[in-house]
């Protein structure tokens, strides 16, 4: 197996979780005055948040607040823009992502992403899981990962006698659970899933948020969504961000409120959460 | 005009009748059809008369035309040094720029930020790519023929494949680039967030999707170089009647030997003969050239149909 | 050390395999840049020995006759420009015809049939157009219209200039006319226009820059052509403007001073003159080509 240290002995022990202060400063992930800019426009500005372990947070807000390029910043995709600037500070289990000695393509093992629309390898089932394993040098053991994982992505059962044939004869649905196995194929210890279901029909998004709260218990989960209802089901964490428009039309996101799901949909500290909660904007 | 009287059914057919049959349309509409026919008009009086020309000659010979050696007596000469040129420089360009291009493409494509640099090296693809095929042939001379005539050995097969080669390259590059960019950025995407890097990426994604399409468009241009004379004719390959290349040399003589000739170039020659004879001479080599021309270029686009239709599938 | 750490700081063996990969790229793609230095040095460098050997009064000499010392480079200047006017009053209204009627009135069916033959006559190498001039254009139809017409003219090497270029002509001009917008034409016809008023009133003049750079483009690489050249319009030194006549061009010069029977190599200013003729017509096309250039991106942008 892939060699890293279980989830479990790197996860950092925080008393109290449920119904602490939003803003604190330990969790999985942490993000300290996190600015990013492209070119000479700040994307967000100063985000200050602690993901917590096993638990699945979301991110939401209005379209154009940042919340995927926050996303984008937990697993370093961000470096494939040539104009993208971070600064602030982000860590990892205590170790600073940006730091000098990390390599981003290390961080996406640790850290695996599944995208908005479906996007497996115009390849074979198990050519798209074994891939992540095939580029960190492993050789054996393909099988039992590519079963696992599909397993863990409630898609074995209806691939397991098509596992050769091409993953894009599979439906949405199944091709975005597919994206998933993918993802925890590389034993990560965080998935981060930007608006995993909103190219999914209804009963396909169903399946992929029960699989969602499943996952948690073995991974931490940071989803963007632009459902509201989905956010109110799913997380345990809710992060709203909201956008402000400079004089001369550049939009920059900031985080508004973080707080317990139940909190930010039923009591809200923030007069702007509550209006995008009950859909006055956004 | 409708006019102001109330539209009873009969003035309405009447303003709104016009004539089907417009005779502007049609004569422009024809006349346009005819430029375009006037196109394949000339392509089949050029087959029709090579054809013609060139009958007696594989009358009385058949295929021994395509096997015979070059030969001042136009009873007995063929077009072997010809082909077997034509076929050595072919092999030639295709493994020294095809790494080439596929390597400067994929570096423009891939890694090159957009910067001044990049797209200084962009332009300057595209505008090697308008240069006239002769001046291709000068620089041939110039530099691989005097300068460097100490590696080449001068007028050589070598001096003459690599001149061809620098003529293709920047087609290559252009043809090459395009193909990377079909590759959706999806499947980069993807790779990147499994943890790859970008060489694991381009190597096992992006090339694979795009290397049919690349290997198609290098097909069809080496089959464009390998009608290419000018600048052969610059970088020496002979077009004389005497001192003709061996038939039966070993590879190695091959390379170093300062005695090359390529089959257009034969063509070349023969068309300036007096002799009555070579004109017929010229058509049938004029013959076999468009048969390998048309062989290898209807063989790439059935091939690249077959590909494009089973990644549809 | 903190484990995660060390695993996060990656591998360094595929990290160096990434730098190399990078490098070899990136050295291929400054190779091409090395091909333009090489092209401008080896014709500056030679054309500057030739022209200092060379004295003023020999470019007014009467005719191209280098081995006579005679460098009348107009007359090479006139017979290419005969030759690109007879080749662009062929190509352009074939290939713009052809281009019109494929965006414009055929049918997928009629499409698939007829745009092949283009490609097609792309394919056909330029010696063997040259041929067909040389052996059907001037006896069959040059000297059959004007019987005082020699063997080796000038109109005979246009036509088959022109044919080769028709191709060129009518996929730059299709494409800048497929490129405009069909909300254009259905503006059009919303408006009672007849079928020819869109084709040439709207959607021609729409795609007048993709047209202008085909046939900027088109000039560009009439005056290139060498081999059609070189078998059709002959030798003759003299200037000459009678297209019924055999005139040397500039790519007529370049290869008849190749191929010259008496080794021409080596640092007298015959040989020389090569290269200054190739920098002439290096700079005449490349100029060409900026200009047809700057046509297409204009049109590119539009849409």
């Amino acid at each position: 197996m892939i060699s890293r240290m279980p989830a479990q002995q790197l996860s950092v022990p925080v008393e109290g979780q449920v119904g602490t202060a939003p803003n604190e400063d330990e969790g999985i992930l942490v993000a300290r005055d996190l600015t990013v800019h492209y070119g000479s426009f700040p994307a967000i500005k100063d985000v200050s948040m602690a993901v917590q372990p096993n638990q699945i947070t979301a991110l939401i807000g209005p379209s154009g607040c940042g919340k995927s390029t926050m996303l984008r910043c937990f697993n370093r995709m961000n470096d494939l823009i040539d104009s993208a600037k971070v600064t602030g500070g982000l860590t990892y289990h205590g170790v600073d992502l940006y730091g000098p000695g990390v390599d981003p393509v290390q961080v996406r093992r640790h850290i695996g992403m599944v995208f908005q629309k479906p996007n497996p390898f115009p390849k074979s089932i198990y050519a798209n899981i074994a891939f992540g394993a095939k580029i960190a040098g492993i050789r054996s053991g393909l099988d039992e990962l590519v079963e696992e994982s599909l397993t863990k992505a409630a898609l074995w059962d209806e691939v397991k006698d098509k596992l050769h044939e091409s993953a894009n004869a599979l439906s949405g649905g199944q091709q975005q659970r597919l994206c998933i196995a993918r993802a925890i194929a590389t034993s990560p210890d965080v998935v981060l899933m930007d608006e995993p279901a909103s190219a999914l029909d209804p009963i396909a998004t169903l399946r992929i948020e029960e699989l969602m709260t499943e996952l948690k218990q073995e991974y931490t989960i940071i989803v963007v969504t632009h459902n509201m209802q989905q956010a109110a089901r799913v997380s345990d964490r809710t992060a709203f961000f909201n956008v402000s428009i400079s004089e001369d039309g550049h939009r920059t996101g900031r985080l508004v409120e973080f707080d317990d799901t139940t909190t930010i949909f039923t009591n809200p500290r923030e007069k702007s959460t509550e209006d995008y909660i009950t859909g006055r904007f956004g | 005009m409708i006019s102001r009287t109330a539209p009873t059914p009969d003035l309405v057919q009447a303003a709104l009748a016009g004539r089907r049959f417009r005779l502007v349309d049609s004569l422009l509409a024809g006349g346009l059809l005819l430029s375009l026919f006037s196109s394949l008009l000339v392509l089949i009086t050029l087959l029709a008369d090579t054809l013609r020309t060139a009958a007696p000659v594989f009358a009385d010979r058949g295929l021994v035309f395509v096997t015979a050696p070059l030969s001042a007596d136009p009873a007995k000469a063929g077009v072997l040094q010809g082909i077997q040129g034509s076929l050595a420089l072919t092999l030639f360009v295709m493994l020294i720029g095809f790494p080439l291009g596929v390597s400067a493409a994929i570096y423009l494509e891939e890694y090159a930020t957009d910067g001044g640099f990049t797209r200084f090296i962009t332009a300057n693809v595209r505008n090697l790519a308008g240069v006239p095929s002769v001046v291709y042939g000068i620089l041939g001379l110039a530099l691989f023929v005097n300068l460097a005539g100490g590696l080449t050995n001068g007028r050589t097969i070598v001096s003459g494949g690599l001149t061809l080669t620098v003529l293709v390259l920047p087609i290559m590059i252009i043809t090459t680039s395009e193909a990377l960019r079909s590759v959706p950025a999806t499947v980069r995407e993807a790779s990147y967030g499994v943890g790859a890097t970008k060489w694991e990426t381009i190597r096992h994604h992006v090339l694979p999707i795009a290397l049919p399409t690349i290997l198609t468009g290098t097909v069809l241009t080496v089959a464009r170089a390998f009608g290419e004379s000018a600048p052969l004719l610059l970088a020496g390959a002979l077009v004389t009647n005497f001192f003709q290349p061996s038939a039966d040399a070993s590879v190695v003589q091959l390379i170093t030997d300062e005695r090359y000739t390529a089959l257009p170039l034969v063509v070349f020659n023969w068309a300036r003969q007096p002799q009555e004879e070579f004109v017929q001479l010229t058509a049938a080599a004029v013959v076999v050239l468009l048969v390998l021309l048309v062989s290898v270029n209807a063989t790439t686009i059935l091939l690249r149909d077959r590909f494009e239709m089973k990644s549809l599938r | 050390m903190d484990p995660l750490l060390i695993d996060l700081r990656g591998d360094r063996g595929r990290q160096r395999r990434e730098t190399l990969v990078r490098r070899t790229f990136l050295a291929a793609a400054v190779f091409s840049v090395a091909i333009s230095v090489a092209i401008v040095v080896s014709l500056f460098g030679e054309a500057g020995a030739f022209l200092n050997k060379i004295d003023v009064s020999q470019f007014i000499a009467n005719g191209w006759f280098p081995r006579r010392g005679r460098f009348q480079v107009m007359a090479l200047v006139a017979h290419s420009a005969i030759i690109t006017g007879v080749a662009i009053s062929v190509a352009v209204p074939l290939g713009i015809g052809s281009a019109i009627y494929l965006s414009e009135y055929a049918r997928s069916g009629t499409r698939r049939l007829l745009k092949p033959t283009l490609e097609i006559l792309a394919g056909v190498p330029s010696v063997v157009l040259g041929v067909f001039a040389l052996n059907f254009i001037t006896p069959q139809l040059v000297k059959r219209l004007f019987s005082t017409a020699e063997t080796s003219n000038l109109l005979a090497a246009g036509l088959g200039v022109g044919i080769l270029i028709v191709p060129l002509v009518a996929s730059i001009s299709e494409d800048a006319m497929r490129a405009v917008p069909d909300s254009l034409r259905q503006a059009a016809y919303g408006l009672g226009a007849k079928p020819w008023h869109v084709s040439l009133r709207v959607v021609v003049p729409a795609a007048l820059s993709g047209i202008v750079a085909a046939i900027i483009l088109a000039i560009s690489r009439a005056i290139g052509e060498t081999m059609v050249v070189a078998l059709a319009a002959g030798n003759a030194g003299i200037l000459s403007v009678n297209p019924l006549e055999g005139g040397i061009t500039l790519t007529g010069a370049i290869a008849a001073l190749a191929i010259g029977s008496d080794q021409v190599a080596g640092d007298n200013a015959a040989f020389q003159s090569l290269f200054f003729v190739g920098l002439l017509l290096f700079v005449m096309t490349f100029g060409l080509n900026i200009v047809s250039e700057r046509f297409v991106r204009r049109y590119r942008q539009r849409y």
